[in-house]
């Protein structure tokens, strides 16, 4: 009876040590699994972090939609960055290229890395960038400006009823 | 209902005496008074600190700490009144009445239950120590996050992020044996006869807190981790420069989070119907309703979880369904609202101190779940979010919710355990002044959190002054008459009028067959349940 009991008790407290397990693997899972909603649902306005190959070739003149650009420098990295234009108005399918400008006011060489994102989410998908300061990191000595382009174009599937989208960088310190 | 065999077995007299009794033991009811004696006592030391926050925030303006002090004290609150003071309570009364309720001999793993206590100690010290190494030039003080730990400030702080990282890792395993042990009593220990669908609600409330937190608080352990390693080894979890995500966290912590905040309240709904039942004299109404509602609540709990951050950005699709389950919660809640005054209904109702709190935890406890009801409106919520509003909300939940409902139900063991009744005059004198100065703390934040005052702020906008300075006050009246509390507690415990076994006229179930307070071991040979 007692024996009994025990034995019980013993392969009950295996099961549950399962369900423990099987949560701690599920917490770092949803790291990947994470990234991946994000990269198909647009969640967090992520982008293309490296060049996008195909260029079109049709461009959309029917509809214009405005782009905007705001910028952020993150705690720790002593820059000025902003964008020289505000926004632009573009065509779907229309290769554009702006510039933004930043200036080391430290005394020392940084690295920094701009984090790119797209509001609204759904159409972060959309904006495709050929040529970007931000596929890698962005080295300034003391005192140095530097300006930054930018080339993109809006693709043509872009859901109808959007007609404004912004895009942010945050310059974040970056390992030398 | 049933029939009971009582072991007047005292005779077991073989464990140490001491210190070491208490360190060694693996007695159900030994262990319970543990977890329920160090939840007090971090209660009052969580107590303290927000009277300091209160004492800070009486004027506006910067009069008695810096505001890294002040964020420290916040955080470091919240931990030890949810992770030290609230749970622990609720493990304190599985550990006491469980057994006793489905008539088992013991838990049912007496050693997992030592050292699941024996964790707790440790990692209090270690989530307050950093203020103590502070004072001799370690460190910059105790974690300055709030209790939530988002990053990037959590990347950012100093060794108390590190201190509190550990903690919960440690509170958090101990959670997580608690639980275990709590699951195979309930599912193995039950008296003959006892079929889980005529088991007390209190062990219905447990079973579910016990899956939840198995399901839930390795998550958190997860993401504290990856905090962690964010900190000290490199990695880019939760760092967009190397292409993790800071929002990402929110949605790990509150996956654990909000589930969370039924753990703490699961059991509370246990055991209130049965307070209700017996006060009421009369069966409680729709157990059925009630076990399923419980059921329902648990598993919409782990599907609501970014409600907690509607504001950081997410696409309209998936606001609405946050929006739309979080309010699907209050359905089952309804349920169980309607279930617990259709008790009272026409009962033969009488007021002693337990009744009180429960009456009062009902009215109060609805506050707080209709004032979350509001919080949940996606559009209203971009206002409240981060404000005051959100602080009363929770507060209503949590304090009197919780601790209120925690309260009901150590009035109504109490006698049973120690095997006196406490001071019924001083009890409702403690139940009145804290019913009447927690609403004179918590009602004036919901105001001023409307008019825009920030949560986590240690100075605040002339306009907000009077109403802080009532919230203070009534901070202040409530912290001290907890006092009584702890007084009453103490004086049960030496002596007094010698309890009954039933203790209270209508009370129904197994441990009001047993003497007051039961002998050391309760069943030896276990009840049959008709
Ligand atoms: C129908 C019931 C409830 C609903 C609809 C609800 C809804 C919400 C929402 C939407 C928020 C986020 C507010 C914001 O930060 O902007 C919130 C915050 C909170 N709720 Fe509730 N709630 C309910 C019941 C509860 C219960 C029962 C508890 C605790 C036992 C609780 C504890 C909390 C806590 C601790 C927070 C603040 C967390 C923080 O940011 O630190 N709520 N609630
Ligand atoms: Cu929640």
């Amino acid at each position: 009876m007692k024996e009994d009991q025990e034995r019980a008790n013993k392969q009950l407290v295996i099961k549950l040590v399962w369900i423990v397990a099987g949560a701690l693997v599920f917490a770092f899972a949803l790291v990947p699994l994470y990234d991946v909603i994000c990269a198909v649902t647009g969640l967090n306005g992520k982008t293309n972090s490296t060049a996008e190959l195909v260029v079109p070739v049709k461009v959309d003149s029917t509809r214009e939609v405005t782009v905007q650009f705001i910028s952020s420098v993150m705690p720790g990295l002593g820059w000025n960055f902003f964008p020289l234009e505000n926004s632009v108005k573009v065509h779907p399918g229309q290769v554009t290229t702006v510039l933004f400008e930043a200036k080391n006011t430290t005394s020392t060489e940084v690295s920094g890395q701009a984090i790119p994102s797209v509001t609204p989410g759904k159409a972060s998908a959309h904006l495709k960038k050929i040529e970007c300061f931000c596929f890698v990191k962005q080295t300034l000595k003391p005192g140095e400006v530097k300006k930054l382009p930018l080339r993109f174009f809006i693709s043509a599937d872009l859901p109808q009823d959007v007609h404004e989208l912004t895009l942010s960088y945050s310059f974040f310190p970056a390992a030398q | 209902m049933s029939t009971t065999t009582v072991a007047h077995h005292d005779e077991h007299h073989d464990h140490p005496t001491g210190i070491m009794r208490w360190l060694t033991t693996t007695n159900h009811k030994d262990i319970g008074t543990m977890y329920l004696t160090f939840s007090l006592i971090m209660f009052l030391v969580g107590g303290s600190m927000i009277l300091g926050i209160r004492a800070e925030l009486f004027k506006p303006g910067l009069q008695l700490m810096n505001p890294e002090f002040f964020n420290q004290l916040i955080g470091v609150h919240a931990l030890i009144m949810i992770f030290a003071a609230l749970m622990p309570a609720a493990t304190g009364f599985a550990n006491w009445m469980l057994p006793l309720q489905i008539g088992a001999p013991d838990m049912a793993l007496p050693r997992l239950n030592n050292w699941g206590f024996w964790i707790l100690p440790p990692s209090a010290i270690l989530l307050t120590l950093p203020f103590t190494l502070a004072l001799f030039g370690v460190g910059d003080g105790a974690l300055a996050t709030g209790w939530t730990f988002y990053p990037p400030l959590s990347v950012q702080g100093g060794i108390g992020v590190d201190f509190a990282i550990f903690a919960v890792h440690l509170l958090g395993i101990s959670s997580v044996l608690g639980s275990i042990n709590i699951i195979v009593t309930i599912y193995n220990m039950r008296a003959p006869g006892m079929t889980l669908m005529k088991m007390p609600m209190f062990a219905w409330g447990w079973l579910i807190t016990a899956f939840l937190l198995i399901a839930t608080i390795p998550v958190l352990a997860g993401a504290v981790t990856m905090l962690l390693t964010d900190r000290h080894f490199g990695t880019h979890f939760f760092d967009a420069a190397g292409g993790g995500d800071p929002i990402m966290f929110q949605h790990l912590f509150w996956f654990f989070g909000h589930p969370e905040v039924y753990i703490l309240l699961l059991p509370v709904w246990g055991f209130i119907p049965q307070i209700l039942q017996t006060f009421s004299r009369k069966p409680m109404y729709g157990y059925k309703a009630q076990v399923y509602s419980l059921w329902a609540i648990g598993a919409l709990a782990v599907v609501v979880w970014a409600h907690h951050f509607f504001t950081a950005g997410m696409p309209v699709p998936a606001l609405l369904y946050f929006m739309y389950s979080t309010m699907a919660i209050s359905l089952p809640l309804a349920v169980l609202f309607y279930c617990w005054i259709r008790t009272m209904w026409k009962g033969s109702m009488s007021f002693e101190t337990p009744m009180l709190f429960t009456v009062g935890w009902i009215i109060l406890f609805g506050i707080g779940g209709l004032t979350g009801l509001v919080l949940a409106d996606v559009a209203a919520d971009a206002q409240y979010h981060n404000s005051y509003f959100v602080v009363a909300h929770f507060h209503y939940t949590l304090f009197a919710g919780g601790i209120m409902g925690i309260m009901a139900g150590v009035y109504y063991w109490l006698p049973k355990m120690t095997g006196h009744m406490y001071n019924e005059k001083l009890g409702k004198l403690h139940f009145w002044l804290t019913a009447i100065s927690f609403n004179v703390t918590f009602i004036p934040q919901f105001f001023v959190g409307l008019a825009g005052m920030p949560r986590r702020i240690p100075d605040y906008a002339l306009q907000f002054a009077e109403f802080n300075m009532i919230s203070s006050i009534g901070a202040f009246v409530l912290g001290l008459s907890q006092l009584l509390f702890v007084y009453n507690i103490v004086s049960c415990a030496r002596g007094g009028k010698k309890a009954t076994d039933q203790v209270w006229e209508g009370a129904q179930g197994l441990e009001w067959t047993l003497p007051s307070p039961p002998p050391y071991h309760s069943f030896t040979e276990q009840p049959v349940v008709k």
